[in-house]
């Protein structure tokens, strides 16, 4: 039952709750790095990292955290870790960090990270908040990596830097390109989460502005009374 | 013994306005311009204009197929979109880029948002956008129009639109008869303002957008030091102000919003003419207005009859 459960944590983030298509968080980074499918995968491999280390670390101090400043302590360890990554991809691979810019300090703001450290870390115990982080981030990577190889393919004609077309629709590597490939990847996972019979589940309190200072968290508690009805 | 008396419900007259009607007086009116592309720059624009209307009806056919809905070729709304998409591209534009361009229209401006009635930007205008931002180069490769005056066709293959060329070289009778560089539509003056007089007096468009399109354009470009009778007949204002911003869906209904929509067009228009890295700004323009429709309808309700304005702080 436990080990269900764990693989559960593990997989949510794939598909049936991709950060970027179903929950679409971290939109930012999703729609400016990905015009190629080197840039996504540095993206999503960067924020993968930041994402299990700091789900871990959040998750150990969760007890220690007072209520009241939690935000300002994720922050800072989110930060740490952002910094980590930035030092060790300056150090090793150069050409991912000048070609993701600003971007890859802007880590430390990705809403998904901070989405999972409320939702689930701040919560969980270490083992299922770092699988909660990796299946996020495996996620977000599969999201990135399936727009920018759209993006690239279409846009430069070209697969990770291999030119592979004589023709370049250019829109699809400018910003009105991304929306639309964007919506696109977005109807699709829709189709997909319909069909296996699955609606996309969220807290009613995910993304609702009040909810860190909603002391009765009203909206949660009546779905989850509906769904223990239902079953 | 027959009934004298008739019970029947309303409505009880009936116009013969039905929507293949419109696109048919549409494309009436777009026949002139088509037959001078084909005079200016010879029988090859013809066969893109073929091109243009023959993949957007079949376009129009197969994702109303795929998306199980009845199908809407028959009230020539596709025809008229692909006639205007064809006559916004240069001539000797790659016939698969205009296939692209009338996929973009069709499929994803027009059905994709619910078909006909239901495009929140004017299709083939969106088209032309996702070409040129797109195949910059080949949206911009002007083919010499016939007779066009020598300082413009000094290099063999390609002429200047009179929007780059240098001042002088395009007298107003060269432009009136479009004998200059431009996409195959546009570049006769006379035979667009021919079209727009016959869906006026047909009541198809009402004259408040042209004119006050133009109007505007004319002021503004009088306020930012430009020729405005230049302006007025060279690019695409004419054919955008006739035949793209008066598309039913993408234009307010009411008088007033009318005006409003027509003024930031010809704002907009000459604005980016003179202070854009762009040559053109009538598509963009027209585009930022009809995605501000919405607005200014709400903005534009008329007052209902009977209706009396509360006074303020007056409760209830």
């Amino acid at each position: 039952m436990a080990k269900t459960s764990l693989i559960k944590e593990f997989t949510k983030g794939i598909v049936k709750e991709n950060p970027v298509l179903c929950l679409v968080l971290g939109t930012c980074p999703t729609l400016a790095v990905t015009t190629s499918a080197s840039n996504a995968i540095g993206m999503g491999v960067a924020a993968t990292a930041v994402l299990v280390c700091s789900n871990a670390v959040i998750s150990l101090l969760r007890k220690f955290i007072p209520d009241k400043v939690r935000i300002p302590a994720y922050i800072t360890i989110i930060a740490g870790f952002v910094s980590v990554v930035q030092m060790l991809v300056k150090a090793f691979a150069p050409a991912i960090n000048d070609s993701l810019g600003i971007y890859l300090p802007l880590i430390v703001v990705n809403c998904i990270i901070l989405g999972r450290a409320e939702m689930f870390a701040g919560k969980n115990p270490v083992l299922p908040s770092i699988l909660d982080g990796l299946g996020m981030g495996v996620g977000f990577t599969a999201a990135l990596l399936c727009m920018g190889i759209i993006r690239e393919f279409l846009g430069s004609g070209s697969l990770f830097g291999v030119q592979l077309m004589p023709v370049q629709i250019l829109i699809f590597i400018l910003p009105p390109g991304g929306f639309f490939v964007f919506g696109m990847l977005i109807m699709l996972a829709n189709k997909l989460n319909s069909r296996a019979g699955k609606k996309v589940k969220t807290s009613p309190c995910d993304g609702c502005p009040i909810s860190e200072n909603c002391s009765t968290k009203t909206c949660e508690k009546t779905v989850k009374e509906a769904a223990a009805n239902a079953d | 013994m027959e009934q004298k008396l008739h019970v029947s419900s309303s409505p009880h007259f009936k116009g013969n306005n039905s929507t293949r009607r419109i696109m048919l007086d549409v494309i009436i009116a777009l026949c002139p311009a088509a037959i001078a592309a084909c005079v200016i720059f010879g029988l090859r624009s013809l066969v893109l204009i073929a091109i243009c209307v023959a993949t957007c009806v079949l376009l129009e056919y197969v994702s109303r197929k795929i998306m199980k809905r009845d199908a809407t070729i028959g009230d020539l709304s596709a025809v008229v979109t692909g006639l205007l998409l064809a006559l916004n591209l240069p001539v000797d534009i790659n016939p698969l880029i205009a296939m692209f361009g009338c996929l973009i229209a069709i499929v994803v401006v027009k059905q994709m948002f619910g078909g006909i009635g239901m495009n929140f930007v004017n299709p083939a205008l969106a088209a032309r956008i996702v070409l040129l931002v797109s195949f910059p180069s080949a949206m911009m490769h002007w083919a010499p129009a016939l007779g066009a005056p020598a300082a413009a066709a000094i290099d063999a293959t390609t002429s200047a639109t009179p929007l780059v060329a240098e001042a002088g070289t395009y007298s107003y009778i060269d432009l009136l008869l479009g004998r200059c560089g431009g996409s195959i539509g546009e570049v006769c003056a006379v035979v667009l303002i021919l079209g727009g007089i016959y869906l006026v007096i047909r009541k198809v468009i009402s004259p408040i957008i042209p004119c006050v399109y133009l109007a505007t354009a004319a002021l503004m470009s009088l306020i930012v030091g430009l020729d405005p009778l230049y302006q007025l007949l060279s690019g695409g204002v004419l054919l955008g102000a006739i035949f793209m911003a008066t598309d039913y869906t993408t234009s307010p209904v009411t008088k007033w919003g009318k005006v409003i929509f027509a003024v930031g067009c010809g704002f907009f228009t000459i604005m980016l003419r003179q202070f854009s890295n762009m040559p053109e700004g009538v598509s963009f323009s027209i585009l930022l207005m009809n995605i501000l429709v919405p607005l200014i309808e709400r903005a534009t309700v008329p007052r209902t009859l009977g209706y009396i304005k509360k006074k303020k702080g007056e409760q209830k």
